[in-house]
């Protein structure tokens, strides 16, 4: 008899083998090449993540968000304590120059230390008349550390009415009200004078015993040096060499006392021939003295 | 010839192609199944000693990665008789295997076993006056061959100069170099019926591919199954595939015969299917089961359910002996080697100084048929198997894939076919550079 229930699959059937359709193998096919598999892989994915990100940041209160979002998280950051800067030290120089250097750096503490401009801070010190060079830092225990290298004057420079403090390499470093502030330097004056500082620093080195006496180191005509003395005298000094015919001037005061008499100027110009100007009533009396020799060898 | 000459011409450009990507696929386009073996080559081989064959008969150098079979639908004494149902075979199959590859396949080899091969052989001389033999002169003599009249509707599947003789001197494999006076080649040529070859080349571009070479499952069949010796020395190889049976013959490692016998395993099946009543599916599921040849006492007293699904209970418990099944095989068995036999004597056969005969294909998978072959056949028949390739599956290694595995093997290394060699130089278009350039060369 038959059985009721029906076998699923008679025994000698064929096995099923069915065809692919045609569209079926093509995209098999596409899928198998290299090239569009790699950009499928890789590619969907990204241009998924693309338009999901493009959507969301396309809303202006959701890139407002982002934004606030980003300041906050890089405020938290840089006002942790380890970042704050809370005090303020400036060392090696005199008062004011503190002061006007305390003008450049922030005036109220504690600041993030990302907020300083440490770079700009040292240009804008560094540009200040008095200093030399400044080394500005954050240092230990967030102290906001500005080391000051003061200019030292070198001499002083008469430009027209003021006086100018100037140090060695001609750089101007303020101003005095008068020359008894600052007896100690030398006085330079004329035009050009502030260019050739350090000659002039190097002949009034050079003035040894007559330092006392030097009133000033006056430039001119821009190419050489008078040095003035009390009691109106000068010396005429030459564009070459001039240190020594310093020299031989000090040594002609030395042998001769040369300029404790009455003597205007010593002209050292011309080496061959150093020339004295006396002052009129010298050469009056000199050329008084010289007739009575004259006359009295004319009598005898 | 022009014609096919250009297309075989063309797929040898297109192997070239495939070689270089690295990638080809096989198609064994048979009766009973098509199956498609991808193969990846890596190039020449890496550690190669010597020149000439290397080691595996030079095959080392490819790797199966991807082997499917189907059922084949729509092919009929190995011709394609229903196109779409054949393209949605070759598909089916090209897919699978494909998958099992996971590489996606442009160019394929393919290889048919009817469409009615018949062979000619030619021979060719020239007079080249004492000079050395060049490249040109192979060309030449090979145009020199007298082509037969083989039919308009007929194309050339092979052509290979299987000989040269130089002067007194034959059996020449390469005589470029040599001096003589006269070259003379022999030549075998394979002409198929033009339409199925049209038909096939419509099936594989149907399915996006490119042929990259055809052949014919006789010959590649030879070539994997009869091994060095027998194809040194003279031997027939016998595919007894499902529509139709191919035999070819070898000698000096060429083929110098191809035929095919229109009946195959599937008549085999329909015989069982008429002379029992039973649908076709059962009969070859008991033809593979219970199969033979020669039939014993023991068989008498074997029954075989034949089964049937009508509802009628008589008709569903029928048996047949195993006797009866085999007494239905024989016959047409017979018929089939009797045939062969025929096509072997008319080729000649029994001239050869060995007359070894190997069964192959799938037919030959019959118990007993070795003894019944050789009882028509000659003494020296044996059963063979494709030769070994690697990484192919287990399932594809049987005697019913050695067409299959010949075209692996003429995938790799081809043997020189007429294409191959460059057109002589006479049969250029009047303008040609080429024949400025050789006209410098004679006079200068």
């Amino acid at each position: 008899m038959r059985s009721l229930i029906r076998r699923t699959a008679p025994a000698n059937a064929a096995p099923r083998d069915p065809a692919p359709s045609k569209l079926g193998y093509k995209y098999q096919r596409l899928m198998l090449t290299p090239g569009f598999r790699a950009s499928v892989r890789i590619g969907v994915p990204i241009l998924l993540i693309a338009v999901i990100v493009g959507s969301w940041y396309s809303k202006p209160e959701n890139r407002a968000a982002l934004a606030a979002t980003i300041a906050e998280t890089k405020q938290d950051f840089q006002e942790r304590p380890q970042f704050m800067v809370r005090a303020l030290t400036i060392t090696g120089a005199d008062e004011a120059t503190m002061a006007q250097v305390a003008d450049l750096v922030p005036s109220e503490y504690p600041v993030s230390s990302f907020d300083l401009d440490l770079e700009g801070m040292r240009a804008a010190i560094e540009a200040l008349d008095p200093v030399k060079s400044a080394s500005v830092r954050v240092g230990q225990g967030g102290t906001l550390a500005v080391r000051l290298n003061p200019r030292v004057p070198a001499a002083l420079w008469r430009d027209g009415a003021t006086l100018r403090l100037i140090d060695g390499d001609g750089v101007q470093s303020g101003t005095i009200a008068s020359r008894a502030d600052r007896l100690d330097l030398p006085l330079i004056a004329g035009d050009g004078a502030e260019q050739k500082i350090e000659e002039a620093l190097a002949l009034y080195a050079g003035a040894g015993p007559l330092r006392e006496r030097v009133r000033g180191l006056v430039r001119m005509g821009e190419r050489r040096w008078d040095i003035v003395l009390d009691r109106e005298q000068r010396i005429l000094l030459p564009g070459d060499g001039a240190v020594a015919a310093l020299d031989r001037v000090i040594a002609l005061n030395e042998a001769q006392d040369m300029l404790s008499r009455d003597v205007a100027v010593v002209d050292m110009r011309k080496a061959e021939r150093p020339t004295l100007r006396m002052n009129e009533e010298a050469a009056i009396a000199l050329r008084r003295v010289n007739t009575t020799i004259n006359n009295d060898g004319a009598e005898n | 010839m022009g014609d096919l000459y250009d297309s075989q011409r063309a797929m040898r450009q297109m192997r070239k192609a495939a070689m270089q990507r690295g990638v080809v696929a096989i198609l064994d386009v048979g009766t009973s199944k098509i199956a498609c073996l991808v193969l990846r080559f890596d190039g020449p081989e890496q550690f190669r000693s010597v020149d000439g064959v290397g080691s595996m008969a030079g095959q080392s150098q490819f790797r199966v990665i991807g082997a499917a079979t189907t059922r084949s639908r729509g092919v009929r004494f190995g011709e394609v008789d229903a196109m779409q149902e054949t393209e949605r075979a070759i598909r089916t199959a090209v897919q699978a295997a494909q998958k099992m590859a996971n590489v996606r396949v442009d160019h394929v080899i393919a290889c048919l076993s009817g469409a009615r091969p018949r062979s000619y052989g030619l021979d060719g001389a020239i007079d080249i006056h004492g000079g050395m033999v060049t490249e040109q002169d192979i060309s030449q003599v090979m145009a020199a061959c007298d082509v037969p009249d083989y039919g308009a509707d007929r194309e050339v599947l092979h052509a290979q100069p299987i000989n040269f003789a130089l002067d007194h001197r034959s059996g020449m494999a390469d005589p470029r170099g040599q001096i003589g006076n006269k070259l003379t080649t022999d030549m075998h040529m394979l002409t198929v019926d033009g339409s199925a070859i049209q038909n096939i080349f419509y099936c594989i571009k149907r399915c996006d591919l490119e042929l990259a070479g055809l052949a014919s499952s006789a010959y590649v069949s030879g070539m994997s199954s009869l091994v060095e010796d027998e194809q040194e020395l003279g031997a027939a190889c016998i595919d007894l595939g499902g529509g139709s049976t191919g035999i070819s013959i070898f000698m000096k490692k060429h083929m110098i015969f191809a035929d095919s016998v229109r009946m195959g395993g599937e008549h085999v099946t329909s015989d069982i299917s008429m002379g029992l009543q039973i649908p076709a599916s059962t009969a070859e599921r008991i033809k593979t089961f219970y199969g033979g040849v020669v039939a014993t006492g023991m068989d008498d007293r074997e029954m075989i359910e034949i089964g049937g699904d009508t509802g009628d209970w008589e008709h569903d418990r029928r048996t047949v002996s195993r006797a009866e099944l085999i007494g239905i095989m024989r016959p047409r068995v017979e018929e089939i080697l009797e045939e062969v036999r025929a096509r072997l004597d008319a080729a000649g056969f029994e001239h050869l100084p060995s007359q070894q005969i190997v069964l192959t294909g799938g037919g030959s998978q019959i118990p007993g048929l070795d003894g019944l072959a050789s009882k028509i056949l000659g003494q020296q028949v044996r059963l063979g198997r494709p030769l070994r390739v690697q990484g192919l599956p287990q399932a594809a290694i049987g005697p019913a894939f050695s067409s299959a595995v010949g075209l692996t093997l003429f995938a790799a290394n081809p043997q020189d076919e007429w294409w191959d060699f460059e057109i002589p130089a006479d049969r250029y278009p009047a303008r040609s550079l080429k024949r400025a350039v050789k006209w410098f060369k004679d006079n200068w």
